[in-house]
């Protein structure tokens, strides 16, 4: 109901905001703040242990690189699409706004993907949280890579479903339903991600809960609120990829 | 209250155009980034500033006009950006003992 409520903009009953836009929005950019400073950590531990380790070891060839710049330009391309989605939803048009989130979404799940299948190819070569196949002595490589970059494909995941929420609302619940069975099925029974897609599932049963417990119409400004998140998690990519991939080039 | 006269979430003449300029300037940056990278122009400890000023660029960029940071009051930008750089910089306080490590020796 508070939603309903409280006006924001409207002089009266309450003061102006300080920050002079709608609270919502403030607590979204105050979540964005402490996450920043969690990658930040977690940025810190892996370029510490890179300019402290003289054997680093540098895995990432041609097919590597090439395949986390296409990942760059996925999230890229979908934080503009996202912007064109809150354009559309501050002019009201509704499906130009869940067709721009769709896209987003698309965009984000590409990510995802290719991410995944990067992180198979590496744990193929032997790449574990506690093992290091290039350099049997520099063990937090792993350790280092795997939570940043496990981290960051955790936070693309709850974004293409926070957007999923909003563009389609009860009705994603079927598709995410369809998508964990998707990925446990398809996925080798010994893969991280056989495991990992459980996330999803989780992901489910919060969803249903708030979609139920609180059914709303989510409006121009939840779009933008979505947007902002997006957006963050786009900027963090921004950091890992050079640091993590570009920093690490094989050269032969 | 003065702040009582301000209209919240300020009206500003939305063109599609500045964000596909964005997007194309940070494509091009990431290109520019690999492309340092791949032909290792720098010594590592270079390379690695010179990526990070690029990053920092392409972060401006998307705080500013993806985030809509650039179009909201003085008072939320700075604040914001103050309390970010201010956190962030504490953390790499740390950062000159990785470098003690490797040349100096561990006592």
């Amino acid at each position: 109901m508070a939603d309903a409520v409280v006006q924001h903009g409207v002089s009266g009953v309450y003061e102006p905001s300080l920050f002079g836009t709608y609270s919502k929005k403030i607590g979204m950019w105050l979540f964005l703040l402490s996450d920043s400073l969690t990658f930040g950590a977690l940025l810190f531990a892996y370029s510490y242990g890179r300019i402290s380790t003289p054997n680093w070891p540098t895995p990432f060839g041609k097919e590597s690189i090439a395949n986390a710049t296409i990942m760059t330009a996925c999230l890229l391309s979908s934080s503009l699409t996202m912007v064109l989605g809150v354009l559309a939803a501050k002019r009201g048009d509704r499906k130009g706004t869940a067709r721009w989130i769709l896209a987003t979404m698309f965009f984000g799940a590409v990510f995802v993907v290719l991410h995944a299948r990067e992180w198979n190819n590496l744990i193929h070569e032997g790449l574990t949280p506690f093992n290091n196949p290039w350099a049997a002595n520099v063990p937090q490589f792993g350790g280092t890579f795997f939570t940043l970059t496990g981290m960051h494909m955790l936070h693309v995941t709850i974004g293409v479903i926070y957007l999923g929420v909003v563009a389609l609302r009860k009705k994603f619940l079927p598709i995410l339903l369809v998508l964990w069975a998707l990925g446990f099925f398809l996925t080798p029974a010994g893969s991280v991600f056989h495991y990992g897609v459980h996330v999803i599932l989780l992901a489910f049963v919060v969803c249903a809960l708030v979609l139920f417990l609180h059914p709303k119409d989510y409006d121009d400004h939840d779009v933008e609120i979505a947007g902002l998140y997006w957006h963050f998690v786009d900027l963090v990519w921004m950091f890992i990829f050079p640091l993590v991939y570009l920093m690490s080039t094989k050269i032969v | 209250m003065h702040v009582a006269a301000r209209p919240i979430a300020a009206a500003h003449d939305e063109s599609k155009m500045p964000y596909f300029v964005v997007w194309g300037v940070l494509l091009v940056l990431t290109a520019v980034e690999v492309v340092l990278a791949y032909e290792q122009v720098f010594t590592p400890l270079h390379m690695l500033e010179v990526l990070m000023a690029l990053s920092l660029v392409k972060s401006a960029l998307i705080i500013g006009y993806f985030m809509h940071l650039k179009f909201e009051i003085a008072r939320m930008k700075w604040i914001m950006m103050v309390a970010l750089v201010a956190c962030l910089t504490l953390m790499f306080i740390f950062f000159a003992d990785a470098y003690r490590i490797v040349n100096l020796g561990v006592r």
